[in-house]
Order: structure tokens, then sequence, then C-alpha cells
């Protein structure tokens, strides 16, 4: 019974092996237009897909190469100008510290020379007075000594030689002794 | 198509080659079966998944985009650019288009519903040897000219003038015969193997199932065959979609090298 069907069966279904002319058919033409769509349309855009990204990776990784040089030139245009600066710096400060070496010695020279004046003039003044008291102490002392002497001789004196010789005499006496 | 199994009361009628006959679907049109549809499902289901995941082709791809290139780049390296060298790039939409369109055939032997792998039909497996065929010899021909392709083929260099009354044959019968036909049955034969392996302990222990008490009690051993069996297809399936476009790319790396 059961073989009798399987017979049956397997004269029906043919041998499998020997492949139906549709299926092959179908199989061509189906495959073909997957084929058209993949070719035409699904390939070019994952290709895109991937170019693009590659660009965008290549071209992101170029911009950051770009980016890092421009910082180096300005880092380095910076590290220049402060190097600049700082020798300015340094020169303006040994001027300024030679001018005012130079003004110190100038204001030195001038308060020398102001104080020699000063001190000049003074002893100038000093002279004039003591000169004009010793004159003047002179004079005191020959009108004092005379008058003394005319009390003491109980003799006037008019006669002006007379007075003034005995004036000379004693101021010459006075002079030798001291 | 099981009623012809169950029809037999009483004795198991075991599975076999009228397992893969189909009535049509529609009538009585007898050209559109169930294989017919489901190759035909198969070619739009990859073209419409493919079409939207490259739809944005965008620089950050999306999940599905993500999915689709991953598939893409897998064939476009492994199975392309390894294999065929830098002429490559014109062979890609092919393998791929061949891989992915069997690869889909194959699942469809262990999807719910369908539960049957298109190649297993032999017709289908025949139609993509025809173009992988006429692909790699129209190549080589291309690349070399009829006479040295065929000379290249028929006498390979290198070995002692006598030992072309053997080889001569031997290699213009393997590019000529035997590589398209065993192309063509090695995945045939495998999702005809394995479907028939599911149907065994499926319907064995469909079988045991209405069966005296002891069998029933040992039904479920049969049914967890058949699930594990099932993922065990899955993995087949995958792999002779692989070893079918693999071969592919090596027959054309192979009539597009310079020495053969």
């Amino acid at each position: 019974m059961s073989t009798q069907i399987l017979l049956l069966a397997s004269e029906e279904a043919g041998l499998p092996i020997i492949p139906t002319l549709t299926e092959v058919i179908v199989g061509l033409i189906a495959f073909s237009l997957l084929f058209i769509v993949m070719k035409s349309k699904v390939v070019p855009r994952f290709e895109k897909a991937f170019a693009d990204r590659t660009d965008a990776i290549q071209g992101g990784m170029e911009r950051a190469e770009q980016a890092q040089q421009e910082a180096a030139a300005a880092l380095k245009s910076y590290q220049d100008q402060l190097s600049d600066a700082r020798g300015e710096a340094q020169k303006l400060r040994e001027e300024a510290r030679a001018q005012g070496a130079a003004i110190i010695e100038e204001m030195r020279t001038k308060a020398q020379e102001e104080a020699n004046r000063i001190t000049a003039a003074a002893r100038a003044s000093i002279e004039a007075e003591r000169q004009q008291a010793v004159t003047s102490l002179m004079q005191e002392v020959g009108t004092i000594a005379t008058n003394l002497a005319s009390k003491i001789v109980g003799e006037a004196l008019d006669d002006q030689v007379r007075q003034s010789r005995v004036v000379d005499r004693f101021l010459a006496d006075l002079e030798g002794s001291k | 198509m099981n009623a012809s199994t169950l029809l037999a009361s009483g004795g198991f009628v075991s599975p076999g080659s009228h397992d893969f006959v189909f009535k049509p679907l529609f009538g009585n049109n007898i050209l559109f079966t169930k294989p017919v549809f489901q190759a035909i499902l198969a070619a739009i289901l990859v073209a419409v998944f493919f079409l939207i995941s490259s739809r944005k082709a965008a620089v950050v791809p999306s999940r599905t985009q993500f999915f689709g290139e991953s598939v893409y780049s897998f064939v476009k390296k492994d199975l392309g650019e390894d294999i065929i060298g830098h002429e490559f790039m014109k062979f890609v939409p092919f393998l791929f288009s061949l891989f992915t369109f069997i690869i889909v055939n194959n699942i469809f032997g262990i999807v719910p519903f369908m539960q049957f792998p298109t190649m297993s039909r032999f017709g289908f497996p025949v139609a993509l040897m025809i173009f992988t065929y006429v692909i790699y010899h129209y190549v080589g021909i291309r690349k070399h000219g009829l006479g040295k392709y065929l000379k290249d083929i028929a006498f390979v260099p290198g070995v002692p003038k006598w030992i072309y009354v053997i080889l001569t044959p031997l290699e213009i019968a393997t590019y000529f015969i035997i590589r398209p036909f065993t192309l063509a049955i090695r995945l045939f034969a495998n999702m005809f193997a394995g479907h028939l392996l599911l149907l065994v302990f499926i319907m064995g222990g469909d079988y045991m199932l209405h069966n005296s008490m002891v069998l029933k009690i040992m039904s479920p051993l049969s049914f967890g065959f058949g699930i594990g069996l099932t993922f065990f297809e899955f993995f087949i399936e995958c792999l002779q979609a692989y070893i079918f476009t693999l071969l592919t790319a090596l027959y054309i790396a192979g009539a597009i090298a310079d020495e053969h």
C-alpha cells in the first residue's frame, strides 16, 4: 500500500533533479531584475556613502592638521612678539637707567656748584663784615683810648695832628703787642 | 502536500520527493506555484530592503543602512576584493545580488508559513548557475581572447606533454560541465536534503502523536530534533549562499587570471 503511494507520488513528482522550465525562467527573470536594481541603484548609493564617509574623515583630518599648523604659526608669532617686547623693555630700561644716572650726575654737579657759590658768597660777606667790624672797632677803640688818654693826661688834645699821631702810635703798640 | 502522507491510515509514509511538488496557487495556472511565488517574493524583498537601506546613503548611517552596508561590505570585501583582486569592482553587483537572493530564498526554508527553501527546486539553482557560467566564460574570453582562453583551459602550462592525454579532457570537462553542474547541484541538494530532514522529524513526530501511547510519549523527542535541526538548517542555508557566491567569485577570478 505505502510503496504504491510512494511510487505514485514520485511518478507525479518526476525526478527532482530534472529542472522545471518555468522555474528556470522565473529564476532568470527575477534574478535579472534584482541584479538591475542592485547595479543601478543600491551599489552606487552604498559606494557613494562610503566615498562620502572617507571624504568626511579625510577632510576632517586635513582640517585638523591645518588648524594645528595655524595654531603653531600663531604661537610662534606670539612668542616672537613677546621676545621682541622683552628686548624693547630691556633697552628702554637701560636707557632710562642711563638717563637717570646722567640726570643725577648733572644735579649733583649743579648742587655742588650752588653750594660752592653760596659758601663763597657767605665767606665774602663774612669777610666784609669782619673788615667793617675791625674798622669800626679800631675807630671806637681809638676814640675811647683818646678820650681815656686825654682824661688821664688831663690835657685836651685838640690838635688833630697830634691826636692822630697818638692814636696811630697806640694802635701800632697794640698791634705790636698782639 | 501532507494530505497524501496522512492518507496512509496506519502505516507511516516517509517524506520524499513528492513533498517538493506543489499545486498551483491560483486556479489552474500550473506555472504559478509556491516556489515560483517565493522566488519572485525574495527578489522583491531583497530589492526593496536594499533600496530602503541605501535610500539616504548618509555619512552617519541609520540602523537599517548600517545593516545593508554590512552585508554589502562583506560581499564586496570577502567575496569580491579578497578573491577576484583588482578588477573585482565590476563583479560586486552580481555577487551581491547572488548572495542576497540565495540567502533569502534559503531562509524561506525555516520562515513560518513558508517553510520551503526555494532553492530545493532544481530550476532556481540552475537559473543562477547559468548566470555564473555565462559570466565567467564571457569575462575569460573577453580578457584573453577565445583562442588563448580555450588553450589555457585545455593545456595547463608546466606539465609533461604526455600528461595532456589525461589532463586535457579532464580540464575541459571541469570547466564546461562539472563546475556548473556541481555548483547548481550543491545548492539544490543541500536545500533538498535539509528540508527532507526537517520533514522526517516533524512529520514523524506528528505521526507518533497520533499513534500508540508509547509513541505519543516519544514524539516530543522527534519534535525536539526537528527544532534543533531547524537551527542547523539556518546555518546550512547561510553557508550554502556563501559557498555559491564564493565559488562564483573563484571561477571569475580563475577566468580573468593571467595564468590558469
